[in-house]
């Protein structure tokens, strides 16, 4: 995500959102006809996969889905280069989904057509913050914005990337946690020298008056090492209807999903709720981004 | 005592002498340079010698002058070495080792989960940066930084 300039980002946001309604099924596109994507999903992303499919095929391209790569050459011990050697000759552009981290970047040096990473090991996300991006654009503003980021922000990489995003934008940035999961120094550091306001607390309480966006993230178990120290965490950080009481009236919660219980389901029915809609958002966004990279849309 | 000296450090009729070396990192240099038992020059080098800024390490090697590009990695775990050409016994050029700003194959990426430590056909790639806090690596695939220890980190 960092290869982008805002300019850039702009430009994918300015896409998708004309292919909006391409997205919603109110108009036909047929503009990756006769082009064939390849999922290559080395790992389960139910949502991202999805979206892909339906992105592609909302804009008449074929799939080619891999599902997920098991009984296949992969199994006989073939290596990520030379897949994307085979794939990249079976098709016009490629989504790689992969659990080591800088694998995307590996396999644009092996493919003969264009690349989408969407998602490799546990740092890069790239498609995810846009949509991220394209949410907060649709449903509040990214100029002057201010940002509160709650959960795991120690480990969740879709905040560590939209963190990044956003302080093109001047976003001012406030990070809810508990001091085991806070957001890592080095991230903080990063956007103090950038100019970006940046404010740490443990309590949603304390700032739920003041932001215009609160992008939830869900708290992993496996992270604490006692059910009862994870369950003091988990409550502490909770989206419920009492909290909204004191929440300005366009404040917009974001989720990348799934959720476990940090958002109660009386909130879905608020117009604060937005996660739903999110999820939605990744099928312009990517839309976008399979035609700008496919050359359709130059 | 001068038969001792000249044991110690006995000078070479034409190659390469890299002085300065950071004390104890003369193995380190011949692991960058990739010398071993295969490498066909004789190679003598010294560790812990007294100079005049205090400890270094010297390493000769004869009849092989090394390319600016070879010596260069050095910097790495070295940053104040210097490179001798020698030729009939005589300095014909003497510069100071400069810091690569990319290094390829050098360097271990430290994250494990990083694709250049798993089995496909490339070698690990890093950007090398200096600032006011020093060196540090940036791996070109998985962004992973490295800051210390990078002689442990030597491939």
């Amino acid at each position: 995500m960092k290869d982008f300039s805002r300019e850039e980002i702009d430009y994918v946001l300015d896409t998708a959102e004309k292919l909006e309604p391409v997205a919603r099924g109110e108009i036909r596109s047929r503009l990756l006809d006769g082009k064939i994507i390849s999922l290559l999903f080395f790992e389960p992303s139910t949502r991202t996969r999805l979206s892909f499919e339906v992105a592609a095929r909302r804009l008449g391209g074929q799939v080619l889905n891999l599902g997920l790569v098991e009984a296949s050459s992969v199994m006989k011990g073939e290596n990520l280069a030379d897949t994307i050697r085979v794939i990249s000759a079976y098709s016009d552009l490629i989504v790689l989904r992969h659990p080591l981290d800088g694998s995307a970047r590996m396999a644009s040096e092996f493919t003969s057509v264009p690349l989408i990473n969407g998602g490799d090991g546990s740092i890069n996300h790239p498609t995810q913050t846009f949509l991220d991006l394209y949410t907060i654009r649709r449903e509040s503003h990214l100029d002057g914005l201010k940002i509160a980021m709650a959960g795991d922000l120690k480990y969740g990489r879709t905040v560590h990337s939209l963190c990044h995003a956003l302080s093109l934008y001047g976003a001012e940035m406030t990070f809810v946690s508990p001091p085991e999961l806070r957001m890592p120094s080095e991230i903080v550091r990063v956007l103090r020298k950038q100019n970006i306001l940046v404010k740490e607390t443990e309590s949603l309480e304390e700032i739920i008056g003041d932001i215009d966006v609160l992008y939830m993230t869900r708290v992993q178990k496996e992270r604490f090492p006692h059910p009862v120290e994870y369950e003091k965490v988990s409550n502490k950080l909770k989206v419920t209807g009492d909290l909204l009481k004191a929440a300005a009236p366009g404040l917009k919660i974001l989720h990348p999903l799934p959720r476990v219980n940090e958002i109660s389901p009386e909130v879905d029915e608020t117009p604060h709720a937005c996660y739903l809609e999110q999820a939605f958002y990744g099928v312009p966004i990517r839309m976008a981004l399979l035609a700008l990279t496919t050359g359709v849309i130059e | 005592m001068k038969e001792k000296r000249d044991l110690k450090i006995q000078a070479i009729e034409n190659g390469t002498v890299i002085d300065h070396i950071t004390s104890g990192q003369a193995l380190n240099v011949l692991r960058i340079l990739r010398i071993s038992s295969a490498f066909r020059a004789t190679i003598s080098f010294v560790m812990n010698a007294s100079g005049e800024r205090g400890r270094k390490d010297v390493v000769k090697i004869e009849g092989k002058e090394l390319s600016v590009e070879e010596v260069n990695k050095i910097a790495l775990i070295s940053p104040k070495a210097t490179i001798n050409i020698i030729r009939d016994f005589q300095v014909v050029q003497k510069n100071n080792v400069v810091l690569p700003s990319y290094v390829e194959g050098v360097v271990r990426c430290k994250n494990s989960k990083c694709i250049s430590n798993s089995s496909e056909p490339i070698k690990s790639k890093f950007s090398v940066l200096q600032s006011e806090e020093g060196v540090s690596f940036h791996c070109l695939y998985c962004e992973h930084v490295i800051s210390e220890d990078i002689a442990e980190n030597l491939l």
